[in-house]
């Protein structure tokens, strides 16, 4: 294994002045004999967003599955404020404080959008800061207020993804892992999902976004990892990969 | 069911129910008995112990999500239990009060020797290995009389003793207070109160952390995990709770019968014991009691009036009753799906999401 110091200078860290809140390094991902994910290192800062972009297949949702826990690291290691986490159970780290909003709309479709949110609050028992919270969520997400007992699963595509968002943040989490939030969306609900996500970014929430949409992900985060059969490629600030000619052939269609 | 949803926000209105409902119940088994006969008693009887099945089902198929075609199994394990312990068979005469304790515990423990293996698995691969794991006990059952005799294989366990409870056996009419109950009554009113306390249990476990977090898996496995929720212990809690209801039925089962086999723990009663799940209303509690009662009273009205009926009508038995009921219970399942696919009385959530409203 690499020292994390060689891999930490791989990544210009040195460019930035905060500390990094993730640090992944070597990770590997594994389908049986099948590697999805071929010893990855990347960093998230505090504070900052970061994308993980790549065509279908590269290994971006695995390598999400394996930090959030529901898979099983093949190698390497994740470690989370300083803190080894490849083999914590998956419920502890909602406690930690990172918070995964799952692929594909993980709303409950037969709870109200309330009970969606109190779930979020699950691992939390404190009850005055909790109905805060929901405040907060229901002032960013103004449309889940007015339908606030409405069932989950009536809602739109996009508004369950935004519940899914919304619940999520219920865990006051320090890290929010986004798993492809424009799937499966109407062009006019990605803009308002990721106008929601960029306001929560721009409050200082550490984000780990990763997205087809490389466009969209470029745009929203300040740096970013280029993701190509379980490998990161290329790696910038969001700007400059927006810029260059390489990604903008391959995964912007010029 | 909107009468119903109203008591709930008016205090008096539901005091009184629950007096009216209380008087009846208590005055129910000397109706029935003196109008009816004790066949009808006993079938009361038997009503109350597939409510608690039911109630315990409802738990893992209702709750958490998690369709189990074996859940008879713990029946059986907590009526074997019973009968091991309570019977000449061994010379064993343990008293009640450790005897039912202990087979709801041993059937809890079954729910998680079940649930063990089978954390990974939903749907009809659960229903599967759950089928499987409900087949291989009884087969225990049945074959557990070599090279050691535990079980009496198919013959069965016999002589096993009446619920005994302080002293008073509930197997000859007792003397209260100038009052004699005869022991129908007896095992009536007992099977009541444990009925009563599963769910008042159920009723607090629904509005628990627990009940929230079994629902939510039920939902979404993923969406749970990511919410913080421990899902393997909550699903193993969800196993183990409903066995252990079943074990409790078990238990009661065996003092009551006073002999068991390992016939009367075949598929079908698994199927029946689902069936009032969903034909009631799954997940929801009144909506299970209510698919307990029915399908224990609905297929006996049939078995007792069937026979009559035909005589009185064409002066000579066409069908045989017996297949008459099966046909019947078969028909009157498919027109309830059919037309109430949330069940006879779903709750609130269901019955919204099955009419496609929003609010």
């Amino acid at each position: 294994m690499k020292p994390i110091s060689a891999a930490l200078s791989r990544d210009h860290l040195a460019m930035t002045n905060t500390s990094p809140l993730l640090i992944v390094e070597g990770l590997r991902v594994a389908y049986g004999g099948i590697q999805a994910v071929r010893g990855i290192t990347f960093h998230v800062n505090s504070g900052e967003m970061v994308a993980l972009i790549g065509a279908n297949g590269a290994g971006k949702t695995s390598t999400l599955k394996a930090l959030a826990r529901l898979l099983d690291a093949a190698g390497g290691s994740v470690r989370y404020a300083g803190k080894e986490i490849v083999g914590l159970p998956p419920h502890q780290l909602v406690g930690q404080g990172i918070a995964l909003v799952p692929e594909g709309r993980g709303v409950f479709p037969r709870m109200s959008i309330a009970e969606n949110l109190l779930m979020g609050a699950y691992c939390r028992s404190d009850k005055a800061e909790i109905a805060r919270d929901v405040d907060y969520v229901y002032g960013l997400l103004p449309r889940l207020k007015e339908r606030a007992q409405q069932l989950a699963g009536t809602l739109s595509g996009g508004e369950q993804q935004m519940l899914a968002i919304g619940r999520a943040l219920m865990s006051r989490p320090k890290l929010l892992l986004l798993d492809e939030p424009s799937m499966g969306l109407a062009p006019i609900m990605v803009q308002k999902v990721f106008e929601v996500i960029q306001t929560v970014a721009r409050e200082g929430m550490t984000t780990l976004l990763v997205e087809q949409n490389a466009k969209l992900a470029l745009e929203v985060s300040s740096r970013a990892y280029v993701m190509e059969s379980g490998e990161i490629t290329l790696t910038d600030d969001s700007v400059k990969l927006l810029a260059d000619p390489k990604v903008r052939a391959a995964y912007l269609g010029e | 069911m909107t009468l119903f949803e109203s008591l709930r926000h008016n205090r008096r209105a539901a005091i009184g129910a629950m007096l009216f409902l209380g008087i009846l119940l208590a005055v129910l088994p000397f109706t029935v008995g003196s109008m009816m006969g004790n066949s009808w008693l006993r079938i009361l009887d038997f009503a109350l112990l597939y409510i608690m099945l039911a109630l315990g089902l409802n738990i893992v198929v209702g709750f958490a999500g998690l369709l189990d075609l074996g859940y008879i199994a713990f029946y059986a394990v907590g009526a074997y239990f019973y009968a091991l312990l309570a019977s000449p068979h061994f010379g064993l005469h343990l008293p009640v009060w450790l005897i039912i304790p202990g087979g709801a515990m041993l059937a809890g423990l079954f729910g998680i020797i079940l649930g063990a293996p089978t954390l990974r698995l939903r749907g009809d691969y659960l229903a599967i290995v759950t089928l499987g794991f409900g087949e291989i006990v009884r087969i225990f059952m049945n074959n557990l009389n070599a090279p050691i005799n535990i079980t009496n294989g198919p013959q069965g366990i016999s002589g096993i003793d009446p619920i005994n409870m302080g002293g008073v056996t509930l197997a000859k009419p007792i003397e209260f207070v100038g009052i004699t109950i005869p022991s129908l009554h007896a095992y009536y009113y007992l099977f009541l109160g444990l009925a009563l306390l599963i769910v008042f249990v159920s009723i607090r476990l629904e509005d628990s952390r627990i009940g929230r977090a079994w629902v939510a898996i039920r939902e979404d496995e993923i969406a749970a995990k990511a919410c913080g929720i421990n899902t393997r212990n909550i699903k193993l809690l969800a196993f183990a709770m409903g066995a252990s209801f079943g074990g409790v039925a078990g238990g009661l089962f065996a003092g009551f019968q006073g002999f068991v086999s390992p016939e009367s723990f075949s598929l079908m009663e698994s199927v029946m014991v689902l069936c009032m799940v969903v034909l009631g209303g799954m997940g929801n509690i009144p909506g299970v009691i209510l698919g307990g009662i029915l399908l224990t009273l609905l297929p006996e009205a049939f078995r007792h009036g069937a026979g009559p009926v035909q005589m009185a009508l064409f002066g000579k038995i066409l069908l045989d009753p017996e297949a008459l009921r099966m046909l019947a219970f078969g028909l009157a399942l498919i027109v309830v799906m059919l037309y109430r696919p949330a069940g006879l009385w779903p709750s609130s959530t269901r019955r919204r999401e099955f009419k496609g409203e929003g609010a």
